[in-house]
């Protein structure tokens, strides 16, 4: 073989190689991205059925219950526009308190719950995770345009 | 006073970087004798203000002076002193000085072990670490003094509970050691693109610096993923949470790099890919820091945003990067590409164990850096979650460990394949054998866990083939080669760790009253109830669990729960009986009714070899840096001088 043949394998076997690495990562990364709705996008419909996606707002007062297990808590996320109810069985974070900002990340049951598996609530006590923040903003948003026209759009 | 004082002095030290970046660089273009010899007294003036710019700090820190708005923001009175020093570089403001401080102390050893170096290439080197430690200073006095004055307060808001824990003293600064350390190693690849001067020697110096540098780091990681284990109270070490990946990217690059300048130093190839690494990685690191402290991100480093801040640093970041890369991009053919080597050499594995590191460091880029970017374009909020890296990372790492057995094994310029293969041959069934039946010792079989037993065992083995080879052979003692065959061993100890814990862990959350037990992996718990303790900044309840296995008492562990006095955050403190084959993990949930609270518990099995294996490659590290080699230069330098 040539050695200008071999160069040309070479480079063949490189640039293979880079798109499999390419097609890889991408893949992976479409596939294993999390988008966040508010409360009021989840119940408007705006949120996937099949994938796991994040809601963010605050821990309604006095909606927090838990099972006999003790380890099974339930709990409403509020974007004090709309609320979801929220499962989830584990120990809470340290600073997931009601009336304060919260994160949860799983999916819609059929029966309109949502099955967290997995709840943030960040390390600082007067930090409010930026999710939560956005989804309040909006709802108060849309609030303000929903009063500003007397009759209302919906 | 002593405030003032320290920041008087930071305004000193930020003159004199100017002296220090500006006078020998020019002095150096020019053949400047006299401008060239500023570089050694201006970078060792500069340091003595900088360390009594954060002398001055850490004593306000220490004798509790709440008319400073840092210490007030990041201090208490009750605050016990270890963690008042440590609340020192807690904040934004206290971690850009020391930021600053570490990259005085190794410009300062540049300026003492670098007899050997020619005139001009030292005056360059301190130059742009001059350049660098002026960005920082001037970054700090205009946005974020640590010394900003304030009306008295009454007492401090603490520090941060989550940061009152012995291994945050260590911490950061060696951290910083490593992240900073790449300066050395930029310097260097300016300096080589300056003045076109690029050769075994250049490696050869530049070479103990990184390696210096990479050690840190790997120790710094390793120090922030324990603390995560025990501190954070789920039992992870590592979430591929963005501040994590900010000091994987430059340590990624950093292991590259140090690969990368072994071929340079020994064949003369790789010099513009060495510069480019070298370049890459301290950009990284510089982009870390900022990514970890400026707010950006949202962690336990992070604090409140400020808009000036993020401009200045944007700016600096694209005079750092978009500067020398534009350097790089007009002089990189001046420096060379170097020798040739055939398709299958030792050069060409170094060079697949680049191309899969620098891949595995593009992936944690785009999950890291993507989310913002669509954040910040207002496209909505999404995350990244450990699935993707996971799934990038095994296929990514599997053929560089795999490499790493037989590279070190292999010839320089050209492989005899069939005479490798031979000498390789009984190994790599050996560890095929073994990694299939290994498994079913720890219950069911897994092909994850057989996969990441046989890249361990494989590491393994070859080291023992390449040690046995040296000492059979006439060569002497060679820091450099152990070093490296220990820091290798490392590595395979590690996927030890990861392979066994991500599979066989378990756990258990439940409700637990007292007197109750429960079995996990043998291990009976019983919990004997919750009693209120009181610390000195905290009060809370301690758990006590008993655990025994077949009968025996095994230990006693006290989780905690805790709630600080001053900032009122409730802090869960996790009780570990660590052991080599498995920890006990168990942490405090809440209170329940009647005495019972729910309770966390973990059985994991070799944890600690995650651990000990990041040691064993810093360790490594180390070792090869003693090589007699990077002391001979110097003779022979001096002599030559």
């Amino acid at each position: 073989m040539k050695s200008r043949h071999k160069k040309l394998i070479l480079i063949g076997v490189v640039v293979l190689a880079l798109g499999a690495v390419a097609a890889l990562v991408l893949n992976a990364f479409r596939s294993n991205l999390v988008f966040f709705f508010s409360p009021t996008q989840v119940v408007n419909g705006e949120s996937p059925h099949e994938r796991a996606f994040r809601i963010g707002g605050l821990v309604e007062a006095g909606s927090l219950r838990r099972e006999a297990d003790g380890v099974t808590a339930h709990f409403r996320i509020t974007d004090t526009a709309q609320t979801i109810s929220v499962t989830y069985k584990g120990l809470l974070p340290d600073l997931f308190k009601e009336g304060k900002g919260v994160v949860a990340e799983g999916r819609m049951s059929s029966g309109g719950v949502f099955m967290a598996e997995q709840v943030l609530a960040k390390h600082d006590e007067n930090y409010m995770p930026p999710e939560a923040a956005s989804a309040l903003e909006q709802a108060q948003k849309a609030q303000k345009t929903l009063v500003a026209p007397p009759e209302g759009k919906k | 006073m002593i405030p003032e004082l320290g920041h008087f002095s930071l305004i000193l030290a930020l003159l004199l970087a100017l002296v220090q970046g500006v006078l020998p660089l020019v002095g150096a273009a020019r053949n400047n004798a006299a401008w060239m010899a500023v570089a050694r007294p201006a970078a060792r003036a500069q340091f003595l203000f900088v360390a009594i710019a954060f002398g001055a700090l850490a004593y306000s820190f220490l004798s509790g002076d709440f008319s400073v708005v840092n210490v007030t923001r990041n201090s208490h009175s009750r605050l016990p002193e270890i963690y008042r020093l440590t609340a020192t570089w807690g904040s934004h403001e206290g971690s850009m000085l020391l930021w600053t401080f570490i990259l005085g102390l190794w410009t300062v050893a540049v300026t003492l072990f670098s007899r050997h170096l020619p005139e001009d290439m030292l005056a360059r080197v301190v130059g742009v670490m001059g350049l660098v430690s002026f960005g920082f200073l001037l970054f700090m006095l205009a946005t974020s003094n640590p010394f900003l004055r304030m009306p008295m307060a009454m007492d401090g808001s603490d520090l941060n509970p989550l940061l009152q824990d012995p291994g945050m003293v260590v911490h950061p600064p060696i951290l910083y050691m490593g992240y900073v350390g790449f300066s050395v190693a930029f310097a260097f690849a300016i300096t080589a693109l300056l003045s076109g001067k690029l050769d075994a020697s250049w490696a050869r110096w530049s070479r103990p610096w990184t390696t210096a540098a990479w050690s840190f780091l790997t120790i710094g990681i390793m120090m922030g993923s324990w603390w995560a284990y025990y501190e954070l109270g789920w039992g992870g070490w590592w979430f591929w949470d963005p501040v994590e990946n900010a000091s994987l990217m430059p340590w990624l690059v950093g292991t590259a790099l140090i690969h990368s300048l072994a071929v340079t130093e020994k064949r003369g190839s790789f010099k513009a890919w060495t510069v480019f690494l070298a370049i890459g990685a301290f950009s990284l690191s510089l982009l870390g820091t900022f990514l970890v402290r400026s707010g950006v991100l949202s962690s336990v480093h992070s604090f409140a945003t400020d808009p000036t801040r993020g401009l200045f640093i944007l700016i600096f970041l694209a005079v750092v990067i978009g500067g020398s890369l534009l350097l790089f991009a007009m002089r990189a053919s001046q420096v060379g590409l170097g020798g040739r080597f055939a398709l299958i050499s030792r050069e060409s594995f170094l060079l697949v164990n680049n191309i899969l590191l620098l891949t595995a460091t593009g992936s944690v880029l785009l999950g890291t850096l993507y989310p913002l970017f669509l954040d910040a374009l207002g496209l909505g909020k999404i995350s990244v979650g450990p699935p993707y890296f996971n799934s990038v990372f095994v296929p990514l790492v599997t053929p560089l460990i795999f490499l790493a057995g037989i590279g070190p094994l292999a010839r320089w310029k050209q492989v005899n394949v069939p005479e490798l293969a031979n000498r390789l041959k009984w190994g790599f069934g050996a560890s095929v054998v073994a990694a299939l039946l290994l498994p079913f010792t720890q219950g069911d079989w897994q092909p994850l866990v057989s996969l990441g037993c046989l890249l361990s065992l494989w590491i393994a083995v070859t080291v023992a083939i390449s040690v046995r080879a040296r000492l059979r052979s006439s060569s002497g003692w060679s820091a450099n080669f152990y070093g490296m065959n220990l820091a290798h061993l490392g590595v395979a100890v590690t996927v030890i760790g990861v392979t066994m814990v991500s599979s066989y862990q378990t756990e258990r959350n439940m409700r637990m009253a007292v007197g109750d037990t429960v079995t996990l992996q043998g291990y009976t718990f019983r919990f004997g109830g919750v009693e209120d303790i009181v610390g000195p900044n905290y009060k809370g309840s301690r758990g006590t669990l008993e655990v025994s296995r077949n009968g025996k008492p095994v230990s006693t562990m006290y989780p905690e729960k805790r709630i600080y006095v001053a900032s009122g955050m409730p802090f869960t403190e996790s009780a570990i009986d660590y052991g080599l084959t498995r920890d006990l993990y168990t942490a405090l949930g809440e209170s329940l009714d009647g005495g019972a609270w729910s309770v966390r518990l973990f059985h994991k099995p070799f944890v600690v070899w995650i651990w000990i294996g990041a040691v064993l490659m810093a360790l490594g590290g180390f070792m090869a840096i003693t090589d007699r080699r990077y002391r001979a230069s110097r003779k022979q330098g001096r002599a030559a001088a």
